[in-house]
């Protein structure tokens, strides 16, 4: 009954979705205010029938209704309750629910947030929204229904892929759908301020947090699962290139060059044509790496084998939603052109240059991604691209955009002087060549060009965060005044560059003096590396609630001292029979020791991988900072009084009216 | 006019993932398909049916099924493959690929025997000549020797409809 309830429930979702979309659109082209009203109200009903419908899946999931055929699928009697929550997620049909419950998420903030606007803009914003909700929900009902009953029903569900169980898989799904799924509301302000041709500093004002937040949510979504592939395959890698990571890191390459050129649009009211566009290609890009996941086009790790129809209706979608968006942006972006011409040597001419290297990488991913695919389509064979391809073309792209965010905190808005920002980052410059020499042995005791490379850009990189900062507080002739007045967005700002300077040093770090090792020990034998002696000091069995674990024991000493003991697993799933391996570490913010447990031999000896990878832990602690930077940045007041005030011009202008 | 150009990429990219949708990506063209099969001189695993070379492979069209004990889509495409074997009359040769002589007899006496005959690739070489990267992986070598298939991964009744046509031949003198 509760499936049939939730499968209903998305039903009535969809009808107002329609709702949602029609009306509003009618109302605005026949200037009729009452109709454009009905969105929010629609927005809530659609919010509140995908919740009802999602609750409704959760709850088989939590019982273990083996009758519904997801369920019986990736559910089973032994899973622990967190996992039967997070299982809802656990492949197509559910992580497609998830989509459009996200999706909903998003639309309701915006209706309730957007009460201030004109109701013209928050009409049509709310409509495009309900075009995609739309698009997804059909999409669901017609290819992939999570409600659909199996009959007879087993008695016993199949499981939840072993992978996934594991508390990183629990958040990292949702981060990077609140991401992905964000970049919805940019999106749709953008085609709504094409379709109004109103586009100015408050637009950019009123898009920018969304687009901050969605941003947050896939720097977090992304770090997480970089952390939880590193922990959970057992391969001691954090980044494989694989294309549906890829997919991940495209629209957050585009969304942080919207970020930034949206700081220009409402700081300059330039740039808007190019504004609006990234706005459309960090979501077509988001799109996109739901086609590549969903539709099994591309092999990847985490591509799920599917019917061509589900790829299709994506692809079908893709095109209808992005090639209207476009088109209209190829049709009305002219006219957002604006007279005032920017100065390359300016704030906001390097902010563009940022931009053309972002995007530049952004497509440098995409065509690393899609070669194979290509290649293969026209006929030149199969091939795949691997990480010296990336590694080759990224870098390059990577540096000048290193180099250009130290330097921008020297440069003015408006107009700079190569002269006055060559003197006032004379020091800089000396200070972060000298650490680069420094630190790499301070950290390390040892160095190598690209890791004194990426001391330099490091350093280089927290002196202009922190300059941006300083400058400010020297602006006033008590410090004090000075500090009080310092924006919370620019530390925000300050915040997240300085989260790529750790960034940049971590992986300079891991990539340069990670070192691993494989090999067969008897309990008791020792295997060296890098300093560290790792002791196998036996093996047992553990029973888990639904799996059966070999654990491995390992002590690690260095110089004779004890650092630390060890227990990687090999769990068997019976239910799936397969096997998972859960690596152990031993983590200090200078390195990680990594294990993983290999194949027992009938002689008593274990194999082992071992790592010791450096800096390891700074790669994410960068997306940490980088994420809080930006929820710094959105907890700026001016936004909230921005809305106030927005509020209060609007009622005004209802009681004129 | 340079408004266009976002428009123009995405109808390149449409078309591309049109045609790519229309492709299965695991699916990895042997480069020895129309190639005379690799030589190779291997004994039998149960020792009294001799050696056997890349030479013995003419005559006639059959399938050449590398495999082991130790391997789960082995156990999978067993049933098919003695249904193929024992009632379709279907010559298969097996390759027991990187297996140890005691397991193959194990997993022969519980499964029942679908081979002709089965060479012992103990060291794995032969499957490396033939570009096997996993078992089970299964060869189609006409009456010349030369390898006209490969299917990849186990042997279903759908990939046995492709693989038929290349064997009709065998069927249609068969009764001689």
């Amino acid at each position: 009954m509760i499936p049939e309830l939730g499968h209903f429930a998305l039903i009535l979702a969809l009808a107002a979705a329609l709702v949602q979309t029609l009306l509003p659109l009618v109302g605005y082209w026949r200037r009729d205010a009452r109709l454009l009203a009905v969105a929010p109200a629609a927005a809530q009903t659609q919010f509140l029938f995908v919740l009802i419908s999602y609750l409704c899946l959760t709850y088989a999931f939590v019982t273990k209704d083996f009758s519904v055929a997801y369920i019986a699928e990736n559910d089973h009697s032994q899973l622990p309750l967190i996992y039967r929550i997070s299982a809802v997620w656990g492949a197509h049909e559910g992580s497609l629910l998830l989509w459009v419950f996200i999706l909903a998420g998003w639309t309701f903030a915006v209706s309730i947030a957007s009460r201030g606007l004109p109701v013209a803009l928050s009409g049509l914003v709310l409509a495009v929204l309900g075009v995609v909700a739309i698009g997804f929900q059909l999409f669901i009902l017609l290819t992939s229904n999570p409600f659909t009953r199996l009959f007879p029903a087993p008695l016993e569900g199949r499981d939840l892929n072993p992978v996934l169980q594991d508390p990183g898989l629990a958040i990292h799904p949702p981060l990077l759908y609140m991401g992905y799924v964000g970049f919805a509301v940019a999106f749709s302000f953008a085609i709504a301020a094409l379709i109004g041709g109103r586009l100015d500093t408050a637009w950019a004002r009123w898009t920018r947090p969304w687009t901050t937040a969605a941003w947050c949510f896939l720097t977090l979504g992304i770090t997480v699962g970089s952390w939880w592939a590193y922990k959970e395959l057992g391969w001691g890698g954090w980044w494989f290139w694989d294309p549906v990571e890829n997919a991940s890191f495209m629209p957050w390459l585009a969304g942080t060059a919207l970020i930034h050129s949206l700081a220009v649009t409402e700081k300059r009211g330039l740039l808007k044509s190019w504004t609006v566009l990234l706005a459309i290609l960090a979501f077509s890009l988001s799109l996109l790496g739901t086609f590549l996941v969903r539709s099994g086009v591309i092999v990847s790790v985490h591509a799920f084998a599917s019917d061509p129809t589900r790829g299709l209706f994506i692809l079908g979608f893709l095109a209808v939603v992005v090639g209207a968006a476009l088109t209209l942006y190829a049709w009305r972006a002219p006219r957002l052109a604006t007279t005032a011409e920017i100065r390359l040597f300016s704030r906001e001419g390097l902010i563009l240059f940022n931009n053309v290297f972002l995007v530049a990488a952004a497509g440098a991913v995409l065509t690393g991604t899609l070669y194979p695919l290509a290649l293969d389509v026209f006929g030149g064979g199969k091939i795949s691209v691997g990480p010296p391809y990336y590694n080759a073309v990224f870098v390059p792209l990577i540096v000048p955009l290193l180099i250009l965010i130290g330097t921008v905190t020297a440069v003015p808005w408006k107009r700079g002087r190569v002269g006055d920002t060559a003197r006032r980052l004379r020091t800089p410059a000396i200070a972060a060549l000298a650490a680069g020499a420094v630190v790499p042995f301070a950290l390390l005791g040892r160095t190598s060009v690209t890791v004194a490379a990426g001391a330099v850009f490091a350093i280089w990189m927290l002196i202009g965060a922190v300059l941006e900062i300083s400058q400010r507080i020297r602006s006033r002739r008590r410090w004090q005044d000075g500090l009080a007045q310092v924006p919370v967005g620019a530390w925000g700002m300050m915040c997240a560059h300085i989260g790529m300077a750790v960034w940049v040093l971590g992986i300079a770090g891991v990539s340069t003096f990670s070192v691993e090792k494989d090999a067969r020990l008897k309990p008791g034998e020792t295997l060296e590396l890098s300093g560290y002696a790792f002791t196998l000091v036996g093996a047992d069995e553990q029973p888990g609630p639904n799996y059966h674990a070999q654990r491995g024991t390992i002590l690690v000493q260095k110089n004779g001292q004890n650092v630390s003991m060890l227990y990687p697993e090999k769990r068997l799933y019976p239910s799936q029979q397969r096997v998972q391996t859960k690596s152990a570490r031993d983590v200090t913010p200078l390195r990680d020791l990594y294990v993983a447990l290999g194949e027992g031999y009938p002689d008593g000896s274990w194999s082992l991988r071992v790592y010791v990878k450096p800096l390891m832990r700074w790669v994410w602690f960068g997306g940490l900072l980088m994420a809080f930077g930006g929820a710094l940045a959105l907890s700026d007041p001016r936004y909230r009084l921005a809305r106030a005030v927005a509020a209060r011009e609007a009622a005004a202008a209802a009681q004129t009216a | 006019m340079r408004y266009l150009i976002p428009v123009g990429v995405l109808a390149v990219l449409v078309a591309v993932f049109w045609v790519g949708l229309h492709r299965d990506p695991r699916e990895i063209p042997s480069p020895l398909i129309g190639k005379t099969a690799p030589a190779f001189d291997l004994p039998a695993i149960d020792g009294a049916d001799g050696r056997m070379t890349n030479k013995d492979l003419r005559g006639h069209a059959r399938l050449v099924n590398f495999f082991a004990s130790w391997c789960a889509g082995c156990q999978e495409e067993h049933p098919f493959l003695m249904h193929l074997g024992r009632e379709d009359g279907v010559e298969i040769i097996g390759m027991d690929y990187k297996d140890a002589g005691p397991d193959y007899q194990g997993w022969i006496k519980q499964r029942g025997n679908p081979y002709r005959v089965v060479l012992a690739d103990s060291e794995g070489q032969t499957g490396i000549d033939w570009g096997v990267y996993g078992v089970p992986e299964t060869f189609v070598v006409d009456a010349r020797g030369t390898i006209v298939y490969k299917q990849i991964g186990a042997m279903t009744p759908e990939a046995w409809d492709k693989i038929k046509p290349f064997l009709a031949p065998v069927a249609a003198a068969a009764p001689q």
